[in-house]
């Protein structure tokens, strides 16, 4: 980062306070699921009958669920399963969407539009139904949430990286890598990606959010996580029995939990963007 | 205006053979997957766990699993060509009975859903947009940008909170009536408007009460990028020089706002309106399990959950064909919204 760069992101930081908040918020997330285990007051697994279903008090931040256990801790707990699903599927989506897509707009011709088209196959479906069925053929593994969740993702780095490719793909720059007997491999490897890699970053904040949201909504119907392992999906579920009842904090705090993330990793996307394309400021 | 109208069917007809290749891909796709389901569907079907071995090889015949892959395929494509979506195991019924049975209740709900948000959405984002940093525009962002952090099975539950629990003004979160209330006949299949169409108003206001929370959760979700891209638009519109003309001649604030300036931004708030309802689709699958609602979603999820192959399959038919027909309509409503779409 040039010092002009770093000057101009003060600026916006400056002028859009929310951005340093999220980046703070999506640290604070990090730190919390890094060293959750050595933090929580209680133990998340470990049932406690007698001081089950009560409401939230100094002595349990968020109430205690069914079991006794403490909701405070268990959240804290599951940070680190719900990070770590939408990370890697994030992830995995990147690299692969990130090269294909690369190739196929700095290729163009035939594979190109066949691999357009087969996009659009895919994201003109309903996605999450998409993944629904994934988990339930690949098996009810938490390793195969993120797999389903890394695929359903897949689309839209393809087309995102198509797109940046396409663009340059006759610039002056990488005509000059090819006039130095540059082969094609490296010019996309060497030269687009590197470039192109600013961009898709942004695309990866805003996407983790919507990661999150899908893996949760996953563990939500039963798929992927199984009880008694903290997650904030399934602890929503597991609430969803007892909210009839009044018994709001097994469902809110999760529901907090998971809008936290998001908001934080939207904002922060947000924020990226402006600090690389002022033009996209909204 | 008739040569306009023809255009528009042509170009509508000429984008649904285009996606025809994409139904057919996804037909293949849905069927490659669900053989790769585990557990084989025919010990699950027996009569229990001690089931002979040439009890289970009958199933297995019945359901044409001991065939080659290809070979089921080709079988499937051409059950499917004769209208037969095959036999859902675990209802004992046709799927295409099963699904026609239940698909109203979720187009109500979907419907409804999006009938919300956009009257939510568009004023909201053309509040915004006619005046950009205000209050109402901060206000607006603020609620976009919290609207797609709260899932949709989270503010649902929430809402049974409230509306249920604390405040009594919903009914018991189950279903889409109460059981013992009695059903108009069936007409259109959507319980609110057959209980108008029978003169039953008490039993309308039942099918609503029951259907407005689930559909104030699912539409909450999506008001966000709706508002969005109508303040976008309408910025974009009011900026424009036949608005300014507009203005200048004197011509009423409402005449230039609603007519001129949000005729020209909906365009691209249709598009979305069209990728919204794809979305909607697979969000019935949550909205659906919250509030036990008898919809295809959640249909399709206990099939799922008890590896039925032919209950999964239709619905997956069934989501991708809606949404080709919601691409339809969609180009359609472009061709009337803005003629100009049309002769290109």
């Amino acid at each position: 980062m040039t010092s002009a760069t770093l000057r101009h992101s003060i600026w916006i930081l400056r002028g859009n306070p929310l951005t340093g908040i999220a980046a703070t918020g999506v640290l604070l997330f990090v730190l919390v699921a890094i060293f959750g285990p050595w933090i929580v007051p209680y133990d998340p697994i470990v049932s406690n009958v007698s001081e089950a279903l009560q409401p939230p008090s100094a002595a349990h931040l968020a109430g205690t669920d069914q079991l006794g256990r403490d909701v405070f801790s268990r959240l804290i707990i599951a940070a680190r399963l719900d990070l770590t699903i939408a990370v890697s599927a994030v992830g995995i989506s990147f690299v692969i969407g990130a090269v294909v897509g690369a190739f196929c707009g700095y290729a163009g011709g035939r594979l190109d539009r066949a691999v357009g088209r087969f996009v659009d196959v895919m994201m003109a479906f309903p996605l999450f139904v998409l993944a629904m069925a994934m988990v339930a053929a690949l098996g009810n593994r938490i390793e195969n949430i993120v797999i389903a969740t890394a695929i359903i993702n897949l689309p839209f780095y393809i087309r995102f990286a198509r797109a940046e490719v396409n663009v340059r793909r006759n610039v002056g720059w990488v005509e000059a890598a090819r006039a130095c007997g540059e082969s094609h491999f490296s010019v996309v490897l060497r030269f687009l990606l590197p470039n192109i890699l600013p961009a898709m970053a942004v695309q990866m904040s805003l996407n983790l959010g919507w990661a999150i949201l899908n893996a949760a909504g996953l563990s939500f119907i039963g798929l992927g996580v199984k009880p008694p392992t903290p997650e904030w999906g399934i602890m929503v579920a597991e609430g969803a029995r007892f909210i009839s009842t009044g018994r709001w904090w097994l469902v809110a705090f999760p529901g907090l939990a998971l809008m936290m993330a998001v908001l934080c990793f939207n904002l922060l996307g947000d924020g990226m963007r402006d600090i690389l394309d002022p033009r996209m400021r909204t | 205006m008739k040569t306009g109208l023809a255009a528009t069917l042509v170009r509508a007809g000429r984008r649904l053979l285009s996606s025809l290749p994409a139904l057919f891909g996804v037909l293949v796709f849905t069927f490659l997957l669900m053989r790769v389901l585990p557990g084989d569907p025919a010990v699950f079907f027996a009569s229990g766990p001690n089931a002979g071995k040439e009890e289970i090889e009958q199933i297995r015949k019945q359901m044409g699993l001991n065939k080659s892959v290809p070979e089921q395929l080709v079988f499937y494509l051409s059950d499917i060509g004769h209208g037969n979506l095959g036999r859902s195991m675990m209802t004992g019924q046709p799927v295409l009975k099963d699904l026609r049975e239940r698909l109203p209740a979720s187009l109500e709900l979907t419907f409804t859903a999006l009938l919300i948000a956009l009257i939510a959405a568009v004023p909201l984002g053309v509040f915004a947009a006619l005046r950009p940093g205000s209050f109402v525009d901060h206000g607006v962002r603020l609620f976009c940008a919290l609207g797609v952090c709260v899932p949709t099975f989270v503010s649902g539950l929430l809402l049974i909170y409230v509306f249920y629990y604390l405040l009594g003004l919903a009914p018991d979160p189950t279903g889409r009536i109460d059981v013992f209330t009695s059903l108009p006949p069936q007409r259109t299949g959507f319980l609110s408007i057959d209980f108008l169409l029978a003169g039953d108003v008490e039993g309308w206001w039942a099918a609503f009460r029951q259907l407005i929370l689930p559909a104030v959760s699912m539409a909450l979700f999506v008001i966000a990028p709706l508002a969005r891209i109508t303040r976008a638009s309408m910025l974009v519109s009011l900026g424009s020089d036949f608005v300014r003309t507009a203005r200048s001649v004197g011509l009423s604030w409402r005449k230039v706002v609603v007519t001129y300036a949000l005729r020209n931004a909906i365009l691209p708030v249709i598009t979305i309106a069209g990728i919204v309802f794809s979305t909607m689709l697979g969000a019935n699958v949550l909205v659906e399990k919250v509030f036990s609602w008898p919809g295809v979603a959640s249909y399709a999820l206990d099939a799922l959950l008890s590896s039925d192959y032919a209950p999964v399959q239709g619905f997956v038919l069934l989501m991708a064909s809606l949404f080709v027909l919601v691409n339809l309509v969609v180009d359609i409503c472009y061709g009337i919204a803005d003629p100009r779409v049309s002769i290109e």
